[in-house]
């Protein structure tokens, strides 16, 4: 039966979740963004020792919800409604943790949540992109050779999230994609858990350098280097056959619609803040009026929340499929192209219809348009996504459309 | 909890609504140019029974009413075609206004009658002429006098005027928009020219004049009481948003169709990312316009303001509709432009969404 009911549960986590936005994140958002680089602590710890109690979904291990994919998606967006950067400073198992989740063995999974019952803030990233490719991963060129009881990893990653926060923040790990066989394209890419010893101690492994952005500038984007690093036989992630290629690929289909529900935060954030403004200067917003009679600040108010509607509802169902088994490649693509025009469209437009005000540091609405275009960029872009959803509507494979 | 999962009842009406589609599309271009419905229509709309099975026992139907069980049936009619679509809810104009809000009386009277099995095409007056139509602010008004509403003004787009026993006229009533019901042949109603549109052809549309035409009290939509017409009006958007999803997934499907088999410069069109991620893009958007449908209706079933998500599902379905309609035309190239091909069809109909008010309700 078709219920657009959403459950009690969600709906007190979520009311608590904003209640963190409100008191926790939005205060401090200005001085991360203006300090890139720092790292927002009161928050961290707030969320590791305190949040996590009511927020159990970011404790790996802990019993939640029938429906905890539904419910990550709300919690996603609620953060990011607060502020992107801080949702990407949460110290639970978001990249890292989705492809163990998706490709580990039972004994890599134990694992994962033995890292996070320490008494210590920890996280886990993921290592795809390197510098001569992005979107086309099945072209990574990081090594990975067998030798003796262990990987040997070299090589290159760039735009490493929380990388820093994995490695040296905390005990966490990475999980490095690499290649075992160069010459086999995207059947060689295997992914390989690297794990810190202790924080700041991982041998092989060395951050780099810190990305300066545009925006999402409370979260660290860092290069990371290999060379020589050393990982025990079992850390092939899936265990000695290793779920490779597609492990990632399934990786992203819970790992979009995350995404997607961030952006859909940020977008919203933007909108009730231009209509608040509106509001105070008398703007009106006639919902059921038919469209050519409204003013055109009217108009492009109903059509942002229409676009923002349909990004947020292509989540949902993209997320309840996650929780009722079912594929949803498709569905999780639509979700994050959809979220990321959205999230840019609505959050440009608003500084647009604001004036001065919106082109203003005074407020946050200037930061959100710069935090919100990553959105269409990591994951995926938009265009790599409008790729998967093609492919799988016309029966095509990558061959017949590239 | 979410769920998007049509109910096992609802599973047969779509795939009884599928079938009926076929037959639509096979008809639906004689239809257009003869500008009347295909004389199969009404009955096959009949077979799909939905109409009875929304009307509870006690006034001669089998079941209750539900607008996302009408929804799912809407977006597979209009895949067949949008006018037949239309042809198959016209009942509903008169019935389910009064089965929503009228009187115990108007029900027990009026409602037997589209039980049967031949077809009763319903009639609803909503639009008027000129830009500034409005459905809150109507220009045709009521005027209690002497125990009479007395109605004046002019009509147009009305379904069926001609053809119902009974039209369910909409007018201000002291500033607010109230339902009239008025019996065809009452002094005063006059049904004028039949509408020439440039789209939605098949469908009998037309125009009405309201001259002092004086209806018993009793007559006005739930009596004294009068009715919940925004709950009328949303029920009517999210009728036409349902049919705009039809309507752009027939466009899509169609033009994938033609781009996977013809090919240009040594390949599939299909295959040229600027077609491919239009189509991802529509098949994403027609995937969202669903959503805000079945998000409309369900808060329509429920009980709760449906205001703001059935004008923001009519508003969304309506612009996919016509841009996926207008993408089929450019995909076809020159055949898109001929009436040898159903996109042109497509676009002249899709164009109708944003204009068209109350000529559906589910
Ligand atoms: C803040 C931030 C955080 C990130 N976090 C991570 C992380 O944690 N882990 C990680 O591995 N990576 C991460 N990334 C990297 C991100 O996933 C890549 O930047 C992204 O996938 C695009 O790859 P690229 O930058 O190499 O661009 P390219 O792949 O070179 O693409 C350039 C442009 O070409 C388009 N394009 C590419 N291929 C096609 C095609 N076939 N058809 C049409 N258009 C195409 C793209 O859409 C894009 O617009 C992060 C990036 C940023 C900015």
């Amino acid at each position: 039966m078709i219920s657009f009911e959403n459950s009690q549960y969600i709906k007190e986590q979520q009311k608590y979740t904003e209640q963190v936005s409100l008191e926790k994140i939005r205060p401090q958002a200005r001085f991360f963004d203006d300090h890139e680089h720092e790292e927002p602590w009161d928050f961290i710890n707030f969320i590791w020792n305190e949040g996590r109690k009511t927020l159990k979904i970011l404790a790996p291990g802990e019993e939640t919800s029938e429906e905890p994919f539904m419910l990550q998606i709300h919690i996603n967006e609620m953060i990011s409604w607060g502020d992107i950067g801080f949702y990407m400073c949460l110290p639970y198992p978001s990249l890292g943790g989705a492809a163990i989740a998706s490709t580990g063995t039972e004994g890599q999974k134990n694992r994962l949540v033995e890292r996070f019952k320490g008494d210590k803030p920890t996280w886990t990233a993921m290592a795809l992109t390197e510098s001569h490719c992005g979107s086309d991963s099945s072209a990574i060129r990081a090594r990975a050779v067998q030798d003796g009881d262990s990987w040997v990893l070299n090589g290159e990653k760039l735009f490493v999230t929380m990388a820093r926060k994995s490695l040296i923040d905390s005990q966490g790990f990475l999980v490095v994609w690499a290649t075992t066989d160069p010459s086999a394209g995207h059947r060689g890419i295997k992914p390989f858990l690297v794990e810190a010893d202790a924080p700041g101690v991982t041998p092989g492994v060395k951050i780099t350098k810190l990305e300066d952005k545009l925006g999402l500038r409370s979260s660290d984007t860092a290069v990371v280097l290999l060379e020589d690093c050393r990982v025990p036989l079992e850390n092939l992630l899936g265990g000695a056959d290793g779920k490779g290629f597609k492990g990632a690929m399934k990786t992203f289909d819970s790992a979009r619609p995350s995404i997607a529900a961030c952006g859909c935060g940020v977008a919203r954030a933007a909108l009730e803040f231009l209509k608040d403004e509106l509001a105070k200067d008398g703007v009106k917003i006639r919902y059921g009026v038919p469209r050519n009679l409204l003013t055109s600040i009217e108009r492009d108010i109903v059509d942002m929340d229409a676009q923002l509607r349909a990004a947020w509802l292509l989540t949902v169902k993209a997320a309840w499929l996650v929780d009722q088994d079912k594929p949803n490649t498709k569905e999780s693509s639509m979700a994050k192209a959809k979220s990321g025009e959205v999230t840019s469209k609505i959050t440009q437009k608003a500084v647009e219809l604001l004036g001065a005000l919106g082109y203003s540091k005074k407020t946050l609405l200037e930061k959100w348009m710069r935090d919100g275009r990553i959105v269409d960029i990591f994951e995926g872009t938009g265009e790599i996504n409008r790729l998967v959803i093609a492919r799988i509507i016309l029966g095509y494979s990558g061959k017949d459309l590239r | 909890m979410y769920s998007f999962e049509p109910t096992e009842d609802q599973q047969i009406v779509i795939t009884a609504a599928k079938k009926l589609a076929e037959k639509f599309r096979t008809g639906m271009r004689e239809a257009d140019d003869a500008r009347e419905p295909a004389a199969d229509w009404p009955a096959a709309g009949m077979e799909l029974c939905l109409l009875p099975a929304s009307i509870p026992e006690q006034y001669g139907g089998f079941g209750e009413p539900s607008t996302i069980t009408w929804a799912l049936a809407s977006e597979e009619l209009a895949f067949g075609d949008l006018a037949a679509a239309l042809v198959v809810a016209a009942p509903n104009l008169t019935a389910l206004p009064i089965l929503y809000g009228g009187t115990e009386e108007q029900k027990t009277e009026l409602l037997a009658a589209y039980c049967d099995e031949s077809y009763v095409p319903g009639s609803a007056a909503l639009m008027e002429t000129g830009i500034d139509f409005n459905p809150y602010a109507l220009k045709t008004v009521a005027v209690l006098k002497d125990g009479c509403y007395v109605l004046n003004g002019v009509k147009c787009n009305v379904p069926y005027a001609a053809e119902s026993e009974w039209v369910l006229v909409y007018a201000a009533l002291d500033g607010a928009t109230q339902g009239f019901l008025v019996k065809q042949g009452t002094p005063g109603f006059t049904v004028k020219e039949r509408e020439e549109n440039v789209g939605l052809c098949a469908f009998p549309m037309y125009s009405v004049e309201l001259k002092d035409c004086a209806i018993p009290a009793s007559q006005r939509l739930g009596g004294e009481q009068g009715c919940d017409f925004p709950f009328l009006l949303n029920a009517s958007r999210v009728a036409l948003a349902a049919m705009a999803v039809g309507v752009a997934r027939a466009s899509l499907e169609y033009s994938i169709d033609y781009a996977k088999q013809r090919k240009v410069f040594g390949e599939a069109l299909a295959q040229r990312q600027s077609l491919a991620f239009k189509f991802a893009e529509f098949a994403t958007d027609i995937d969202a316009a669903r959503m805000l449908v079945w998000q409309a209706a369900w808060e329509l079933d429920n009980g709760k303001d449906a205001t703001e998500s059935a004008y923001l599902a009519k508003n969304f379905a309506g612009d996919v509709a016509l841009s996926a309609a207008d993408r089929a035309v450019q995909v076809l190239g020159g055949y898109g432009y001929t009436r040898d091909f159903p996109a042109e069809l497509w676009l002249r109909n899709a164009r109708g969404f944003a204009i068209m008010e109350g000529i559906a309700i589910i």
